[in-house]
């Protein structure tokens, strides 16, 4: 097994099972998210579930932290590799003739989504971190009540914050709308390719990164105070 | 029709190459493509130029050997076809065409528009076949049973004519179009299955070794494939190598 994940196909396998993972992270982060959208106890009593739940913390999250962390560098190494079996540029090269944008632009797809991380870590996850692991507040409290929700709505109020946040769910979209497909072909799957699997491709695409947009935008314009 | 062409010129292998700018004049729109350029050649041959060199054989879209990457796609802006079944009609009067060699680093310029595409030849020898032994004792094909379905597959997989538009294509140079048709070829039937484990492996660490790129699935290939091999052929071969390794 080993030679298999050194081989280039077993670089594709290795990335679409982390892409599948990250995929089924998403339904998982929208989900607690959208419950912002209706109840600030539910939002607060899921994130705090998240947030304590030991199976999540210390199983989920570090797979988590392992499978970004490996997508964007295998990303990475495989697109370095594959420039390098380029070779010399064309002078003209008409890819739109054959290939959609996406499928083309992945690795700056991927950047923009990694540059939303970085932002993302720095907004919620080192301050959850340090309030918990750090200054040891495993409470989730804030002022007596549950500072989850609190936080969300104070984050959403610098609309230069939102306005990265939905380009970067623009970009997650676009990611989606290749990788989603393309994962299930990497695994030896033609599912991909049948239309049905596709339309779910393009409805999940979409739904995610609006559902996330919406989010930010509901707190933003209806939750500024 | 009078034509703009845009050639890649290059010596050899070492050197360095550029694009340089001819005309031609009065192409008749039933021409080949490749007939076009031998028009081109006779004029620089007359003028005591050196001519273009490209690869040629059979002119009737079978033998995978003319390439030419033309106007930024593979055999040119049709479908279905080699450059040699391309048909100047595809063209207007007075239009500048770009004509390069394949690009890939696993296919070094050899000169102008021919490139080396031995790498294919390589990958097909580290298990591109079945050690069958024919001498005398040959069993007659209708006696082993075969689906309809997997010998239509096994024959659509084995119209690859290696031409290697798919890795010319491929933003990646990926060659697993042309490694997964190889590849599907034998694994759909019962002869080939025999060595399917050894063959994938084999085939696949070749094609890595060759340096072609890694396939992302954008699908260039399958749309400018002259034989439409389907990218199914490419899962086959994910399939393949991932039941082999385990």
């Amino acid at each position: 097994m080993g030679g298999f994940f050194k081989s280039s196909i077993g670089r594709k396998v290795a990335m679409a099972l982390s892409a599948f993972f990250l995929m089924f992270f998403l339904i998982m982060h929208l989900s607690v998210n959208l419950l912002s959208l209706f109840s600030e106890d539910a939002f607060n009593t899921a994130s705090h579930f998240m947030g304590t739940n030991p199976v999540v913390q210390f199983a989920l999250q570090p797979v988590l932290i392992i499978g970004v962390v490996f997508h964007f560098v295998m990303g990475f190494i495989l697109e370095l590799k594959n420039r390098k079996a380029q070779g010399v540029s064309y002078a003209k090269n008409n890819g739109a003739a054959n290939s959609t944008w996406m499928s083309r632009n992945m690795i700056y797809s991927g950047i923009a989504i990694l540059a939303f991380i970085l932002l993302h870590f720095i907004d919620f996850w080192i301050p959850e971190i340090n309030t918990k692991y750090v200054l040891g507040d495993m409470s989730g409290m804030h002022d007596g009540s549950l500072r989850y929700y609190h936080e969300l709505v104070e984050k959403f109020h610098n609309p230069l914050r939102v306005g990265a946040y939905v380009v970067a769910f623009i970009f997650l979209g676009l990611h989606l709308a290749h990788g989603f497909t393309s994962a299930f072909q990497s695994m030896g799957s033609t599912a991909g390719r049948k239309k049905a699997l596709q339309n779910f491709g393009k409805i999940y695409s979409i739904a995610i990164p609006l559902g996330f947009i919406v989010i930010a935008l509901f707190h933003h314009l209806f939750n500024n105070h | 029709m009078n034509l703009t062409l845009k050639i890649w010129r290059q010596k050899d292998t070492s050197s360095k190459g550029q694009m340089v700018d001819y005309k031609v004049t009065e192409i008749s729109e039933h021409m080949s493509f490749l007939e076009m350029m031998d028009v081109l050649n006779e004029q620089l041959v007359n003028s005591g130029e050196e001519p273009v060199a490209f690869d040629h054989d059979c002119r009737e879209g079978i033998c995978g050997m003319c390439s030419m990457y033309i106007n930024g796609e593979a055999h040119g802006p049709d479908r279905g076809i080699t450059t040699c079944q391309l048909h100047m009609r595809m063209f207007n009067d007075g239009d500048t065409i770009t004509i390069e060699p394949f690009r890939a680093a696993a296919f070094p310029v050899i000169k102008d528009l021919v490139v080396d595409r031995t790498s294919f030849d390589r990958i097909q020898h580290a298990g591109g076949y079945i050690s069958v032994n024919t001498s005398g004792n040959t069993q007659d094909a209708n006696a082993i049973p075969i689906s309809k379905h997997a010998a239509d597959e096994a024959m659509d997989a084995a119209t690859c004519i290696g031409c290697g538009a798919c890795v010319a294509t491929c933003k990646n140079s990926s060659a697993m179009l042309f490694v997964g048709a190889k590849v599907s070829q034998y694994a759909l039937l019962p002869q080939g299955q025999v060595e399917a484990a050894d063959r994938v492996q084999n085939m696949v660490a070749q094609m890595d070794l060759e340096g072609f790129g890694n396939c992302t699935n954008t699908g260039a290939c399958e749309v400018e494939c002259p034989k439409g091999i389907s990218l199914d052929n490419i899962a086959r071969m994910n399939r393949e190598l991932m039941k082999a390794s385990i």
